[in-house]
């Protein structure tokens, strides 16, 4: 159906496609896996009529295929969802569906069309529903239905998975299955090997912007797509260990506790946290699990003290009150964070990463005389951070900017970590970081708990709460389930939770 | 399609090289011009370029004319490294001035080792009393400081005109809106050159000038503070989750540039004028932004970028006295020399090509989606 051949596009000096070269045929769910910034992006980018190719040709249905921009490509038949959504929250489904069609249809027959669709697919949309009342997952179903409506032949998804419940995203795999079955071709895009084993049967392989082969999935184990995507071998994933179970101390040490933490929305758009409890232990990794944006965000500015509660005793470190303390003073008491975004959150990203380490160490002395910068005091520190935590710098003292996501990610969390913090609060630690450093941040996080530290980890990924948690609590809308130990819960559970269910999957904590 | 890449690494020579040529630029594009409307091409160019430069006082001269740039520059760095948008350093220049000229004029009995630091103190407060209100609004109601400085600035003009018409006003002046003439102790003197002696207006103040901005490039780069500044521009929610308070940011950097544009001032007021009077600033605190931009927002490169500017205005004005060129071209010219320079510093940072599509001969411009 579409074929590319040779593609090659380059930003300045750096080479996103590579020769590459492709071909997706009809009836076929066909992945596109990579790692961050392997190129997957520019890829579909160039395909979709984002971008123009620097040289090679694509056919499409066996034609070269000269896109003058994304209008050109939908009105071939090349439809595509973000990863980011973009609909108009207050308009209902039919409203923003029409918003995409070309005028002249009326509202009613759009209604009618759209639930046609929807029963032939089992995307079960109301086209009079509201957006701002729909689920993340139906606001996916409303992206996908906006494509369909244009009657795509081909349907690209970029990382369409990464916002579902586990519940949502077998859904999903149902509808794109029917949609290969009436012959249209699906390029999924990701890097999450056990969706791309489920769902797709050719999976095409980038690694630094070349294609290094396209495999058929079906017997091919998670570690084999795992090599094909890094190039090397990967180290086993990393499992929680065996042993924390059986040397199980008689009382854990409690090292935070958070009683009744209650946040207003600070915008119309946020989530209001509810009385938020639990307890953080000593040598534990607490995994605070939920799809994004069930108030994530506004617990970890709680947490860090990027938002300051008006109740004093809610948040405890150590038995100390640090409820009233901003996050310079919180690190004081033994605290570190790492927040989810990395660039201009965790990190300026054009700044060095000495400036980076000074980021969030010059509240704990030694960097900072009088007001001063000790900046041979901050270059050690981020030469440590470099050597200790494998991270791969093109010169000394790089701008964070200049680092990949992988590495950027291994630093701010190094940056924590070097210091044996008390406490480790940590936001989706392996988002859109590439496997290797993945294994190894992880790994980090289990060598800080073993050395007696409590680590709390909010994290939307399962696989990786399951590798790694000792405890899990699961947040959704703003409410936190209660805490229950890993190896009791399965993951249908905890995806129970994560949807909303108030179903008692509760075990004692 | 103009696609525009930061760069990565700046070359050194680069850097360099750039305001070079687009000085080079400006003397072609500015020859062409003179030619263009009659006037002598080269004459011109000397006039702009070279007479100002002629002679050691008028050196000096160049420095006493960028010396309230200088001072307030710096002082504006610091707002926009912060991403603070002070746009009202006129209205703190003449309100530094204000206050350093009551001290001056009421009382007038202080010894001179008092005097000075009593009318430094007093302009620095009446410059940040002035850019406080912003920050206040920015902070509390989350208001713009753009608009709010920029309007304070007419504020300040009509207080000074109000207060030297009326109540500060020399009863022996004549009637003209002028105050009493500073005492001794009051003024900036004149630096006597060992000997040289004078040196045109060359006084004190462009010594300080040039210190602060020194200190001021210290404290940016070395200091916790400078760090915590650079930070919130650059990424604000990095700041704030390395535990630095937004709101303390922006009122500290507002009042780092109300009591720099203060003292400027008052320096200005002291070393020239010697009594308050309507107009104390020329726009010097607008100037400012731009010499602050033309700096690449480095304190020191405000060194340099004060005399560019001051330049192009002393030879603006031996342009207009030697050759009667209308005020007009003169800044015309001004403009193109700024043009250039802006431009030269895009090109610095920037990877800039044009990429002529190659697919679809009658491709139509794409528009994001």
């Amino acid at each position: 159906m579409l074929e590319a051949v040779g593609i090659t596009k380059s930003f300045g000096d750096f080479r996103a496609n590579d020769d590459v070269s492709f071909s997706i045929f009809a009836g076929e769910i066909h992945a596109l896996l990579g790692e961050n910034g392997a190129g997957k992006s520019t890829f579909v980018k160039l395909i979709y009529g984002l971008l123009y190719p620097d040289s090679g040709r694509i056919y499409w249905q066996g034609k070269p295929l000269l896109l003058a921009g994304p209008q050109q490509a939908r009105h071939l038949g090349i439809g595509m969802v973000f990863q980011h959504f973009s609909l108009f929250d207050s308009l209902s489904v039919a409203e923003n569906i029409q918003l995409a069609l070309p005028a002249g249809e009326s509202m009613a027959a759009l209604s009618d069309r759209i639930r046609d669709l929807s029963d032939a697919y089992g995307l079960a949309i109301d086209p009079d529903a509201r957006v701002h009342d729909l689920s993340v997952g139906q606001q996916q179903r409303v992206e996908v239905m906006r494509c369909l409506l244009q009657n795509p032949s081909l349907l690209i998804m970029d990382e369409p998975t990464s916002v579902l419940t586990p519940q949502e995203t077998a859904q999903l795999f149902d509808v794109l299955r029917r949609f290969a079955a009436n012959g249209m071709a699906v390029l999924f895009i990701s890097h999450k090997l056990d969706e791309i084993r489920a769902l797709t049967s050719r999976a095409t392989v980038l690694r630094r912007g070349r294609n290094v082969g396209t495999v058929d999935t079906e017997g091919k184990s998670n570690r084999q797509l795992a090599e094909l995507m890094i190039g090397s071998a990967v180290t086993s994933v990393t499992r929680r260990p065996k042993s924390a179970a059986s040397q199980k101390p008689a009382a854990p040490r409690v090292v935070c506790h958070v009683a009744g933490l209650v946040r207003p929305k600070p915008t119309p758009f946020s989530i209001a946290l509810d009385a938020i409890s639990f307890t953080a232990n000593a040598g534990e990794i607490l995994a605070i699990a939920g799809v994004a944006g069930n108030g994530q965000d506004e617990l970890m500015a709680a947490l860090t003290g990027e938002w300051v509660s008006p109740d004093s005793g809610v948040i405890m470190l150590d038995g100390r009150d640090i409820s009233q303390h901003g996050p310079a003073t919180r690190r004081q008491a033994g605290a570190g964070f790492v927040p989810e975004e990395r660039n201009g959150h965790a990190a300026v990203p054009q700044m060095t990463l000495s400036d980076n380490a000074l980021l969030t160490n010059h509240s704990l002395g030694q960097t900072v005389r009088k007001g001063v910068v000790d900046s041979a005091a901050t270059k050690a520190i981020a030469a440590r951070i470099i050597a200790n935590f494998d991270v791969r710098v093109p010169s000394d003292d790089p701008m964070a900017s200049s680092l990949s996501g992988g590495n950027l990610q291994k630093f701010v969390v190094g940056r924590e970590i070097i210091k044996t913090p008390k406490l480790l609060i940590v936001s989706q630690p392996t988002w859109g970081v590439d496997v290797g450093a993945a294994v190894f941040i992880r790994k980090a996080m289990l060598d800080l708990a073993a050395k007696g530290s409590a680590v709390i980890m909010i994290s939307q990924d399962l696989e990786e709460v399951f590798a790694i948690a000792h405890k899990i609590a699961v947040l959704h809308n703003g409410a936190l389930s209660a805490v229950m130990p890993a190896a009791d819960v399965t993951a249908e559970q905890i995806g129970l939770l994560m949807g909303g269910s108030t179903s008692p999957a509760r075990a004692s904590a | 399609m103009i696609s525009m890449t930061p760069r990565k690494d700046i070359p050194m020579q680069l850097t360099l090289l750039t305001p070079v040529v687009s000085v080079v630029l400006t003397l072609l594009v500015g020859a062409v011009i003179f030619a263009l409307l009659g006037y002598n091409p080269w004459e011109s160019l000397y006039q702009f370029f070279v007479a100002p430069l002629s002679r050691l006082d008028q050196v000096a001269d160049l420095f006493v004319k960028a010396c309230p740039l200088i001072i307030t520059a710096t002082g504006l760095v610091f707002c926009y490294r912060a991403n603070i948008w002070n746009i009202g350093a006129e209205g703190q220049i003449v309100m530094g001035a204000v206050c350093a000229g009551g001290v001056a004029l009421f009382l007038p009995g202080l010894p001179s080792v008092i005097m000075m630091p009593a009318m430094v103190l007093a302009a620095m407060l009446g410059g940040i009393a002035l850019a406080f209100i912003p920050g206040i609004l920015k902070v509390r109601f989350n208001t713009n400081e753009i608009l709010v400085s920029l309007m304070l600035t007419y504020v300040a003009a009509l207080f000074i005109d109000w207060l030297v018409r009326g109540p500060w006003r020399d009863p022996q002046s004549f009637g003209f809106p002028l105050t009493k003439s500073y005492g001794d102790a009051a003024l900036v003197h004149r630096i006597d050159v060992p000997g040289i002696g004078p040196l045109g207006q060359l006084h004190w103040g462009v010594v300080a000038a040039l210190l602060l901005a020194v200190a001021a490039h210290y404290v940016l780069a070395k200091t916790l503070f400078g760090f915590q500044v650079k930070v919130m521009g650059d990424a604000p929610r990095a700041g704030k989750f390395s535990g630095f308070s937004p709101a303390l940011t922006t009122l500290a950097v507002l009042s780092v540039s109300g009591a720099a544009a203060g003292v400027a001032g008052m320096i200005e007021v002291s070393a020239n004028m010697g009594q308050l009077q309507p107009e104390v600033s020329f726009g010097y605190g607008f100037t400012a932004i731009i010499v602050a931009f033309l700096a690449r927002l480095n304190p020191l490169g405000v060194i340099a970028a004060g005399l560019v500017i001051a330049l192009a205005e002393l030879g603006g004005d031996s342009a207009q006295m030697a050759l009667g060129m209308p005020k007009v071209v003169t800044g015309v010219f001004k403009g193109i020399l700024l043009f250039m320079l802006l431009a030269g510093e895009t090109f610095n940072r920037f990877h800039v090509r044009v990429n002529w599509p190659r697919y679809g001969a009658s491709a139509r411009p794409s528009n994001g989606r």
